[in-house]
């Protein structure tokens, strides 16, 4: 998830917690401030009601709500003295303008107590209320409305500003995926501090990183050279040795299987030193290669070897394919594929190869099984009927393919065995 | 013809100087980078066989230094190192070959003949060996002055046996040299003696005087009847 993204939730939480129990708070404060004006209305109307009965006495005989918003009813002086100013909220059936027929409505009501030349009254005043429940409706709507305001604005700034103020971050983002060893180190011109320092930091790794790159290469030079001299040494010698003669047969066979077995430690340094190569992108003299022209040749370099085994080698072209590669390494995969196809084939067997626009396949007869797709391209994975092979070269292929970006696929179906290398 | 090895590996200096001198080649060596840089200085050498990684300096400075003299010499390096950028610059300091160990004693008489023939300037490019006769150039083969059909490949492995008279080629060199290390898997063995074969065969019809003899199975062996 962008960080844009998981900053907007965490906030979009956050503020409706802060506004939910904001509104809270402010509803009781509101209500509490409502009341309070209310009271201070009543007890004016208190004081002007007492203030006009000393005048006028007829008020004296309102004692129905119907005729206004005041009741005046006689009572003792004993009843007036125990009466206390006293502010309650009720409920009353009253036709408001807008109300068809009479509704209960909230009230606030006074009940005050006064003495009017010697005789005592009590008095009850109401003023109608606001409505709680719209008051509820109408905060919680404006509550929403608020909420939803604030996280427009802050996609808006999200948007506009944090991504600028990214920028660089992203920038620099970018130059890492692409930064390969050799080139310039990725660079962004920022004064946001955290900015800089990740780009130092980042720097100051890859530099470490090319320094161990370049101590990896010089080390396979060097165990290369120290590995291929005494193998050259041991082969030299043997081939010095046969040469002399006068060996008996038996003494003959040993030094030929001594000899096999030093091809195969130069073959296996070969292949590890190639893999590692590989590994290490130690290859990158791309260019536009023609792999058309690579399977031909390679094809032509096997001939008397299928021949030989008895295995027919078709080739069909539908386009001309190109990929943008080093030439030996194309090399490699087409000759190991080729390889593989016919050192584990079947006598009368036949290796199909397909070049399309996309893609090159080779398909060829073999055990009638399919093969374990996750082994084969492992490395040091060899089938019971070659002992004799590194267990390397589709390790090689793979490596190669990934180096470059292709896909090479192995599928098995109507007893063929069939690789596939999709280039594009 | 005088032959310099410069090695700074003793056993392997000796092997090469062993083989080098059944080829009836005068041979010096050298194992250090001051020894070699003397004997060139000093000497003329037809080829000298030359190791990049040496004890007090590079192989590619020695040749830097022998192209500096304009003295004639080929000059064979003979490198662990196969990188592409190690060839392409022996190669442009003057080089004529660039052999990666570990390599065979076949390949090695090969590639100074090959060298050695290519800078004599007689114009013509064959291998003659008893009545046999190997143009190069055009590829062909005569014996007894008629002309022998051979595929690419056969003319190939008798080209490689002809620079290697006498001496033991071993199977997996001769699979190396002529199909390249495409041919390192299996039964590559019963391919090369089927190859072998149907050279035999070609030459015995032609009533060629050389014989391809087999040598413990290990390999072959292209002598004079």
């Amino acid at each position: 998830m962008k960080l844009l993204n998981k900053s907007l939730i965490w906030l979009s939480i956050s503020l409706f917690l802060v506004i939910g129990v904001w509104s809270v708070f402010f509803y009781f404060n509101m209500l509490k401030e409502i009341k309070g004006s209310v009271d201070e209305g009543l007890d004016n109307y208190k004081r002007q009601i007492i203030y006009q009965a000393q005048k006028d006495t007829t008020i004296l005989n309102k004692n129905n709500f119907a005729e206004g918003f005041f009741t005046i009813h006689e009572i003792t002086q004993s009843e007036a003295l125990s009466i206390k100013d006293q502010y309650i909220d009720m409920l009353m059936l009253m036709q408001d303008s807008d109300d068809e027929s009479p509704e209960l409505e909230p009230v606030r009501m006074l009940t005050t107590a006064f003495e009017n030349n010697g005789r005592y009254y009590e008095l009850r005043i109401i003023n109608s209320m606001v409505e709680e429940d719209d008051l509820v409706k109408e905060l919680l709507r404006d509550a929403i409305v608020l909420y939803l305001l604030l996280i427009v604005v802050i996609i808006i700034i999200n948007n506009l500003v944090l991504k600028r103020l990214w920028q660089p971050f992203y920038s620099f983002l970018n130059q890492l995926k692409k930064y390969r060893i050799g080139k310039n180190f990725p660079e962004v011109n920022t004064d946001i501090k955290e900015f800089s320092d990740l780009q130092n930091a980042v720097n100051i790794l890859l530099k470490h990183t090319v320094e161990t790159y370049e101590q990896q290469k010089e080390f396979i030079g060097n165990a290369s050279h120290e590995l291929k001299t005494p193998l050259a040494i041991a082969t030299n010698k043997l081939e010095l040795l046969i040469e002399k003669g006068n060996l008996q047969d038996e003494q003959a066979k040993n030094i030929a299987e001594i000899m096999s077995i030093i091809e195969r430690l130069v073959r296996l340094n070969k292949s590890l030193l190639l893999l590692t190569k590989i590994e290490n992108q130690q290859f990158l003299d791309n260019q536009t290669v023609s792999l058309n022209d690579i399977v031909k040749q390679n094809v032509s370099d096997l001939d008397e070897i299928a021949e030989f085994k008895n295995i027919k080698i078709s080739v069909s072209e539908t386009a001309q394919l190109t990929a943008f590669m080093d030439v030996s390494l194309a090399n490699v995969v087409v000759s190991n594929l080729l390889r593989n196809a016919i050192f584990h084939n079947e006598d009368h067997g036949m290796v199909q190869i397909e070049i399309s626009d996309k893609a090159i396949k080779i398909s060829n007869t073999g055990i009638k099984a399919p093969i374990n797709e996750q082994q084969l391209f492992s490395r040091f994975h060899k089938t019971a009927n070659n002992s004799n092979g590194t267990g390397l070269g589709l390790a090689i292929v793979k490596a190669v393919c990934h180096l470059y970006g292709f896909i090479i696929q192995y599928r098995y179906g109507n007893n063929l065995h069939c690789f596939e290398w999709q280039v594009k | 013809m005088k032959i310099l090895i410069v090695e700074d590996e003793i056993a392997l200096l000796n092997a090469i100087a062993d083989s080098l001198a059944k080829e009836h080649f005068v041979i010096e060596t050298a194992s250090d980078f001051h020894a070699a840089s003397e004997k060139i200085n000093v000497y003329d050498y037809d080829c000298i066989l030359l190791d990049i990684m040496l004890p007090h300096g590079s192989g590619l400075q020695l040749l830097e230094q022998l192209k500096g003299t304009g003295k004639p010499g080929n000059v064979i390096i003979i490198s662990a190192k196969d990188s592409l950028d190690d060839k392409l610059k022996g190669l442009e300091l003057g080089a004529d070959d660039y052999l990666t160990k570990p390599f065979h004693i076949a390949e090695l008489n090969a590639r100074i003949k090959a060298v050695i023939r290519r800078n004599k300037l007689d114009g013509k490019n064959t291998l003659e060996i008893a009545n046999v006769i190997l143009d190069l150039k055009e590829r062909t083969c005569l014996v007894n002055k008629k002309h022998v059909a051979l595929n690419r490949k056969e003319f190939d492995i008798l080209n490689y046996f002809l620079l290697n008279k006498n001496r033991l080629v071993t199977k997996t060199a001769l699979a190396e040299h002529v199909w390249g290390d495409n041919i390192d898997q299996a039964d590559n063995f019963d391919f090369i003696y089927y190859q072998i074969k149907n050279l035999r065969k070609r030459l015995q019809i032609a009533n060629a005087d050389i014989e391809i003899e087999a040598v413990y199975g290990i390999g072959y062996k292209l002598i004079e009847k």
